[in-house]
């Protein structure tokens, strides 16, 4: 036995090792129960050794991924800073072009709306003297430019020529210290010189009596026979009285030193300068008022607009006061002749007065002025006298009704007003 | 007392190469440890080299330069079983162990008839030790755990010419290690 063993020791090793092993195999299997000890040991041992492979994997990849990206980043970086730089250069090319269109389309309509006989110029150089204000235009004596024309744009004016070459013509700015424009406000009419010279232009020649207030236009006034009238000029920033004359500092509303086109006035044509808008309209827009609970009386109440209106009124009232039912055949035939009390009090005063009086039932002015005027003049009623009547007439409806503009006895104050005539009672 | 003086002077080993035996060991270890992670952790680093057997290669290496069977069905075993603990848990622990075992020892009872230091030898048979490898493993899953896997003998017969392919430049280099010239 021994001998044969010796003799197949290899293969005897071999069955060996490999029973062992099946015996293992079948052990497991049996008994369908994992090793798991001996897994544990190897995943033990292996992992640590395959975790630190992977993170020097990881960052091996990873730092040449972002060494490479990186380098693909700088190309990027430069290629999108240079197309950043040509886009940039684009939109600064298609702005100004832009801006040169709306330009030139602001002074085509410009052109076509204005009754002046103008032409299109573009400011090509400034003047090389530092301390005048003046610019080159591409257009001269060929263009029909003459000497002493003005310069203006859409926003304002921008001054006038004052040397004329063949294909260019120099403009003096209004800018310029020795340059001077007759302006005139556009409320009052205003009438004054403006004046660049100190570096911010006003307006000069304004009396402090005169009615100015800021945010005034000034348009020119044509008498300087240089800028037809009805240009705009500017607004006036602030309006202080000062020694004789008021101290009017102006916001140009165009801007002469920075035009880039311009329009040459052939052919001057005095415009009408516009009409300042109501005060209404400047205010904040609002819904009017909602209308009153609608009853007969109130009705009544509203202000005569015309002299038809008054004159139907008047003989409401003495009717009234006759009790005279118009329209009906049993009633009386009233007497016209009689004065009613608003007309005792008119019969009074002077037609100017009267007038005045008439005119103060017109829808009352908001502004002060306004009142102060019929203060002067004399008016007895005061510009809420239809206001405060009607007031009266809603209030009692049986007692006396008030002619428009009358003074009413309980409600004047201790003013002059009080010695106005009481009203006639009814009779 | 001159026989006794002699015989050990002839059968003593010197200090160096008894040094030299022991960094053959560790290094042979050392291999395996690096074959078997290889293997379970090649395929993240490089895809598709499934296929590869460095465990198996280096079986075959140690069977044909051993040429001792005992060691090598040892050395075979080892590695099998070092293979089995990091296979999935459904495979119980031996199959690789049974598999590499008989690789082992039929490698070294192959270089005790052959000439392996040819590198078409050494081609040739780790081609076909591959193929009965990957024949046998499939073998044992189904008869010994009843599992129905697929064997295809073409695949097997690619992977095994690239596994022969890689043995050449590997047993090479492990020539040059001489981690088996102790036999």
């Amino acid at each position: 036995m021994e001998a044969l063993l010796s003799r197949y020791r290899n293969l005897t090793v071999l069955l060996v090792v490999v029973v062992a092993q099946l015996l293992y195999l079948a052990y497991q299997v049996r008994t369908n129960r994992d090793e798991r000890l001996i897994r544990v040991w190897a995943v033990t041992a292996v992992t640590p050794m395959a975790g630190a492979v992977e993170t020097i994997r990881r960052n091996t990849i990873g730092f040449l991924q972002d060494y490479f990206i990186l380098l693909d980043v700088r190309e990027q970086n430069r290629k999108l800073k240079s197309d950043n730089d040509r886009l940039r250069l684009e939109n600064v090319y298609f702005r100004n072009q832009l801006r040169t269109a709306e330009h030139a389309t602001a002074l085509t309509k410009f052109q076509a709306q204005s009754p002046s006989k103008t032409i299109a110029a573009r400011v090509i150089g400034n003047s090389t003297v530092a301390t005048a204000k003046a610019v080159f235009i591409d257009r001269g004596s060929t263009s029909e430019v003459e000497k002493g024309m003005a310069v203006v744009t859409p926003d304002g004016i921008v001054g006038k020529v004052v040397a004329v070459y063949p294909l260019v013509s120099q403009v003096l700015l209004i800018t310029d210290p020795t340059f001077k424009v007759g302006v005139e406000s556009q409320k009052n009419h205003i009438h004054g010189v403006l004046n660049c010279g100190g570096g911010k232009c006003s307006v000069e020649q304004i009396q402090n009596e005169d009615k100015l207030s800021a945010g005034e236009w000034f348009f020119t006034s044509g008498e300087d026979r240089i800028f037809p009238k009805g240009f705009p000029v500017g607004t006036a920033v602030s309006v202080q009285p000062g020694q004789g004359m008021k101290d009017v500092k102006l916001n140009l509303s165009g801007a002469p030193g920075g035009a880039e086109e311009v329009l040459v006035v052939l052919q001057g044509a005095h415009q009408a300068i516009p009409a300042a808008p109501a005060e209404e309209d400047t205010a904040t827009k609002s819904m009017p008022a909602p209308p009153a609970e609608s009853t007969s009386t109130e009705a009544q109440t509203t202000k005569p607009q015309t002299e038809a209106d008054k004159i139907r009124e008047k003989y409401d009232a003495l009717g009234k006061e006759q009790k005279h039912e118009y329209g009906s055949y049993t009633s009386n035939v009233p007497n016209f002749n009689l004065k009613t009390p608003a007309q005792g009090t008119q019969g009074q005063a002077s037609p100017s007065q009267a007038g005045a009086a008439v005119a103060s039932a017109s829808p009352a002015p908001k502004n002060p002025e306004g009142q102060s005027a019929s203060a002067r003049n004399g008016t007895l009623g005061s510009s809420t006298a239809p206001t405060a009547a009607a007031r009266t007439r809603t209030t009692t409806a049986s007692g006396p009704v008030l002619p428009l503009g009358a003074p009413r006895h309980k409600a004047a104050p201790a003013s002059g007003q009080n010695s106005s005539p009481t009203p006639v009672p009814p009779q | 007392m001159m026989n006794e003086t002699s015989d050990q002077l002839l059968t003593a080993r010197p200090v160096a190469e008894s040094w030299f035996n022991r960094f053959q060991v560790v290094a042979l270890a050392a291999l395996t440890l690096i074959a078997v992670v290889g293997k379970f952790y090649l395929p993240r680093l490089i895809p598709n080299t499934e296929w590869l057997e460095l465990p198996l290669l280096l079986t075959v290496y140690f069977g044909l330069m051993r040429r001792s069977p005992i060691a090598s069905l040892f050395f075979g075993a080892f590695v099998g079983l070092a293979e089995d603990s990091l296979s999935p848990a459904n495979i119980p622990i031996g199959m690789y162990g049974i598999t590499k075992t008989l690789v082992g020892y039929f490698a070294a009872s192959v270089s005790l008839r052959f000439n392996v230091e040819s590198s078409f030898i050494r081609m040739v048979l780790c081609f076909f030790f591959y193929f009965f490898h990957a024949f046998f493993y499939w073998i044992m899953r189904r008869a010994l755990l009843g599992q129905v896997v697929p064997f295809d003998p073409q695949e097997t017969f690619v992977h095994g010419a690239l596994n022969a392919v890689i043995a050449i430049p590997l047993f090479a280099m492990l020539d040059r290690m001489k981690l088996a010239g102790a036999a």
